[in-house]
């Protein structure tokens, strides 16, 4: 814990910085930049009025890409983010939508091998690329070990953040195998642990209000057991 | 389905698929790791579906001079534009149905972000552009944000409530000792991660049906037809599945549900309403914060003589629930602990805010934060360890057993429950180790604090402790089983069909788990207060009961052999010397015309409350629990980790020992954020500004205890007829996260040699750690406070 404390002018600096990069990404309205949250609500007569043209022909684009394994061709909202065009273009609802900030982690897919926030990509920048989302994992009557273990070790609750935990989870064991260090490996030069604490710390991104964190761990653990040699610290 | 059971199988040779009390995986969990779980928002959507958004008010107190729509109307795929007018009838979603909470503001905004019209359109793009461009001109009124500036306009939105045992006022003047003092403590926002979200589907004539995600499915149908001005009858309701609720979904649906149906209504299509997380954020009501005054009076044992606190709660600008949750916050201001003279007092707020609502205790937890301050005080004012003063003050189990509302506590077992933890958790050797690391270490001090949990289970509102069950039973065997209670995690539906599974004795996998609806099983009560599985359970249980008592009788004549020669057995149903399958008693009792269908009922028995007398049995039991928590915080900054935690729950002869642990280990660490990171920050506009994730903090993976031991208590049966013995376990194991708050301060209190307390509030940030650590030093110095 600690550092949670966001002060009013740091807050706005966050947000300021989230529209900069969406602008910067699409050159115009983003889907990011038009949230009623923060400070928007209701335009007022005596408050100051958004900018907020409404744009009447969006621009389309083609993307074509693989989705757990199957060649996909889309023509989107060039806006449309790859979280919206999994959902509500190609039908795989498993992958959930918790805050459409990048803030939550329960739309963690696994892009090209690493996981990403859905949210906070666009659909159009994976062009050519792979996408694996809970269903592509495994499916009730084919599990991945990953999903097995889940089950096994009751690593969810609502199961809300369970697609994005599970994707995390299979993308951080990756990530260290890989060598990748985190905020808590100790030397750089050496190869980080599969360890508890690699583990806390590479799936803090990833929330869960039921508090399944304790099973969730555990059912890492079990898999990082079956994949390396070493087991947990 | 192994339906081909082999005669004479010796008895007991087998045990049935998930019976009751074995640790049986969630109904879900399947669905839960491959996606194929359906939420609402994952319904596939009917043809022609409009979005649907909120234009929320950007004042906190406001009258509203005029409101120009025309441009939302002209915006681009807006197809209806719905306010207060367009309500055919009440324009009223309060719990209460006290007309104090209007679907639309209509003359009046009372909190920043009130809603003030919806707008459908074809796209949810469309529907939050056009929302941005209303244009409405508002008189401002004073607005009263907190309980400080609420207890001076001094309105309440609900009846206050006092409680009292034996004279408070005379036992404080004839104490030895007194002292007084204040707790703030703060709200909190559910941030279930499935937001709130309703879809209406109009139907014939008057009907509509509406998916939606919320605990109390009858009262959105309610309310629903109260704003539609159509029966209830017509209007469905449906839930299969929440991504949380936490009391976040027992009225704060209403509006979502309401405002889709009168869309559907008006417009005559498919309607969905997903608030995006902030505007959720903003719209829905919270835990109230509060502000306790108390005062004590005790001896130099530390033993209490008597207790007055006064409970002020920022209710928000309407009642909601605000009502039963101050109630609660009273009756839980002893905790464990037997006061002998007490006045417990609330006053329920009213301030230009979001209503606050239900959260997980539902009051409950804040009243037992006051206590453990109090007791604390104590500890720090006779210089004991504040393990000692609580137990001095525990309920007794034949004497000094009698609470403030006068119930008497009848099923005590908090004294060897907390016994067992001390020694599990080697307590009395960590504090000497702690003691010992805090003075070795200028900067980093751990601190480490044992707090118990008594917390009554029934609603306090009586007519809400029943409960409906449904079952059918169809002839190839299998069983579909329906109940008024709601799924959002905890696994109730799971504990349900081991209910019904353990009745007749067949494999868990033969019981259909299905969405719970309004057409199915009527007028039902919020899942909430942890009651579910103790009244559902027990209303499927009796109507398991009833379609045996036919099959039966049934058998019993068709067979030949007296009634008791008929028994369900997990190797069958056993008829005098056969053994049948279940399959073929119910095929020969559907040919033989007996009903295959029965509904369950179940009102929970010995419990009477007398609101205006403050006495009754509001509870029908207790449940208990304690947890030790170590800490170690960085003097320099505040920050602090969760060292270690130890938990001994009470689950009575728990149903699922597997859910109730995730239910204790969930609740310890969403009770731990309460008090620690997750803070609720409003500006002098009354604008919320902490709502998302990226300001409030909730907790994450990295902050569970580095080390978390959780056990449920052994061989402890319910004193209670409850289901199975079982005790309800939702809401209690929230408050073992008062052991962090206690620990912060067991580590605070360090800096100033263990002789201030430290009056740490709630939460605890590392901010107000450090402030806390600061002011201490300087109290030190001047040697202000010191015991
Ligand atoms: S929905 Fe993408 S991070 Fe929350
Ligand atoms: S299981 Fe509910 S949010 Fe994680």
């Amino acid at each position: 814990m600690g550092n949670r404390y966001d002060a009013d002018v740091s807050r706005r600096g966050v947000l300021l910085g989230a529209v900069a990069s969406v602008a910067l990404t699409t050159g115009a309205h983003g889907g990011q930049a038009l949230s009623t949250g923060g400070d928007g609500a209701a335009a007022t007569s005596s408050g100051p009025v958004p900018v907020m043209t409404p744009v009447t022909s969006p621009v389309k684009g083609k993307v074509s890409f693989t989705v757990n394994g199957k060649a996909e061709t889309l023509e989107v909202d060039t806006r449309t983010t790859l979280l919206d065009a999994l959902r509500e273009h190609l039908r795989l609802t498993g992958t959930k939508k918790g805050c459409d900030h990048g803030q939550c982690g329960a739309c963690t897919v696994i892009v090209d091998g690493r996981r990403i926030n859905s949210c906070l990509t666009l659909a159009v920048m994976h062009e050519g690329g792979s996408v694996t989302t809970v269903e592509g994992l495994g499916t009730p009557a084919r599990l991945h070990p990953m999903q097995a273990a889940f089950v096994k070790h009751d690593g969810y609750q609502c199961g809300y953040c369970t697609p994005g935990q599970i994707c995390s989870a299979v993308a951080v064991l990756e990530e260290i195998k890989a060598g990748i260090p985190s905020h808590v490996t100790g030397d750089l030069t050496a190869a980080p642990q599969m360890s508890a604490t690699e583990m806390r710390e590479r799936m803090s991104g990833n929330l869960c209000r039921c508090g399944a964190y304790s099973n969730i761990l555990d059912a890492m653990a079990e898999v990082a057991g079956l994949q390396t040699a070493g087991g947990p610290a | 389905m192994p339906d081909k059971t082999p005669i004479d199988i010796p008895a007991a040779s087998r045990r049935i698929d998930g019976a009751v009390h074995d640790s049986r995986r969630h109904e879900s969990a399947h669905k839960h790791v491959s996606g194929e779980a359906l939420y609402v928002d994952d319904i596939a959507e009917p043809a022609g579906l409009l979005h649907v958004q909120l234009g929320l008010a950007s004042r906190a107190h406001a009258r509203i001079r005029s409101m120009d729509l025309e441009a939302v109307r002209r915006a681009p795929g807006v197809v209806a534009v719905v306010t207060a007018a367009d309500i055919p009838g009440d324009n009223d979603i309060g719990a209460g149905l006290r007309h104090d909470e209007p679907l639309f503001a209509e003359d009046v905004v009372q909190y920043h972000g009130h809603p003030l019209f919806a707008v459908a359109a074809e796209t949810r793009d469309q529907a939050r552009r056009a929302a941005q461009l209303a244009k409405v001109d508002y008189e401002d009124l004073p607005a009263v944000l907190d309980i400080a500036a609420a207890r001076v306009t001094g309105t309440l939105v609900t009846a206050p409530m006092t409680l009292r045992l034996g004279d408070a006022e005379a036992a404080l003047k004839a104490a030895p000792r007194t002292l007084s003092g204040r707790i703030k403590i703060g709200g909190q926002e559910h941030f279930y991660l499935e937001s709130q979200i309703a879809m209406a589907i109009p139907g014939e004539d008057e009907d509509v049906l509406v998916h939606v995600s919320t605990q109390h499915p009858s009262e959105v149908q309610h309310i629903v037809a109260h704003v539609l001005d159509i029966p209830d009858g017509a209007v469905t309701v449906e839930v299969r599945r929440m991504g949380g609720g936490f009391g976040g979904k027992e009225t704060q649906a209403n509006l979502f549900a309401a405002c889709v149906a009168l869309v559907a209504k008006k417009t005559g299509r498919a309607a969905k309403l997903r608030p995006d997380r902030d505007d959720d954020i903003r719209i829905t009501g919270k835990r109230h914060d509060f502000e306790v005054d108390y005062q004590v009076g005790f001896d130099d044992q530390g033993r209490i003589l008597a207790a007055d606190m006064l409970f002020a709660a920022r209710c928000g600008f309407a009642a909601d629930l605000s009502g039963p949750v101050t109630d609660r916050a009273l009756f839980h201001a002893d905790n464990c602990y037997f006061y002998g003279n007490a006045r417990m007092a609330s006053l329920p707020l009213k301030t230009n805010t979001v209503s606050n609502t239900a959260f997980r205790g539902f009051g409950g937890p804040q009243g037992m934060v006051a206590a453990e301050r109090v007791v604390e005080e104590v500890a720090f004012a006779t210089g004991l360890d504040p393990l000692d003063v609580r137990k001095v003050n525990f309920y007794g189990t034949t004497d000094r057993n009698v609470t403030p509302y006068h119930q008497t506590v009848e099923d005590n077992i908090i004294g060897p429950l907390v016994d067992e933890l001390e020694e599990w958790s080697d307590y009395r050797a960590r504090r000497q180790a702690i003691r010992a690391f805090n003075a070795a270490n200028p900067y980093l001090k751990k601190g480490l604090a044992l707090t118990p949990v008594k917390f009554g289970i029934s609603f306090t509102f009586t007519p809400y402790n029943q409960g409906g069950a449904l079952i059918h039973i169809y002839t190839d065997g299998s069983i579909h089983l329906n109940h008024g209670g709601t799924e959002m995690g905890q696994g109730l539906n799971t504990k349900v069909a081991q209910v019904v599974a353990d009745e007749f004795q067949v494999d868990i996998g033969r019981i259909r788990i299905t969405a719970t609806t309004t057409g199915k099983v009527p007028n039902t009560s919020a899942t909430a207060a942890s009651s579910g599985s103790d009244i559902n359970g027990k209303a499927a249980q009796n109507a398991a009961r009833t379609l045996k008592a036919r099959l039966v009788e049934f058998a019993a004549g068709h067979w030949n052999v007296p009634e008791d020669a008929v028994a369900f057995t997990a190797e069958g149903v056993r008829v005098g010397e056969q053994v049948l399958t279940f399959k073929e008693v119910v095929k020969a009792a559907y040919m033989g015309r007996i009903s295959l269908s029965a509904t369950g009922y179940y009102k929970t028995p010995k419990i009477h409350w007398d609101r205006a007398k403050g006495q009754g049995r509001p509870f029908l039991y207790y449940a208990y629990g304690a947890a030790v928590a170590e800490v170690t915080v960085d003097t320099l900054t505040g920050e602090y980790v969760v060292d270690q935690v130890d938990i001994l729950h009470d689950c009575g002869d728990s149903l699922n020992p597997a859910l109730d642990k995730g239910q204790v280990e969930g609740g310890f660490i969403q009770g731990m954020g309460w008090l620690t990171t997750e803070e609720l920050w409003w500006d002098a506009q009354g604008r919320l500004r902490t709502h998302a994730p990226s300001t409030y903090k909730i907790p994450a993976c990295g902050d569970r205890p580095r080390r978390f031991n959780v056990r449920l208590v052994q061989n402890s049966p319910n004193v209670e007829d409850t289901i199975h013995r079982s005790k309800a376990v939702g809401e209690p194991p929230l408050m073992l996260g008062i052991s962090v708050l206690h620990a912060l301060s067991d580590a605070v209190a360090s800096v100033a040699d263990h002789r201030i307390c430290p009056r740490l509030d709630a939460p605890a940030t590392p901010e107000r750690v450090l402030t806390t650590i600061e002011r201490l030093r300087a109290q030190a110095a001047t040697g202000e406070g010191m015991a």
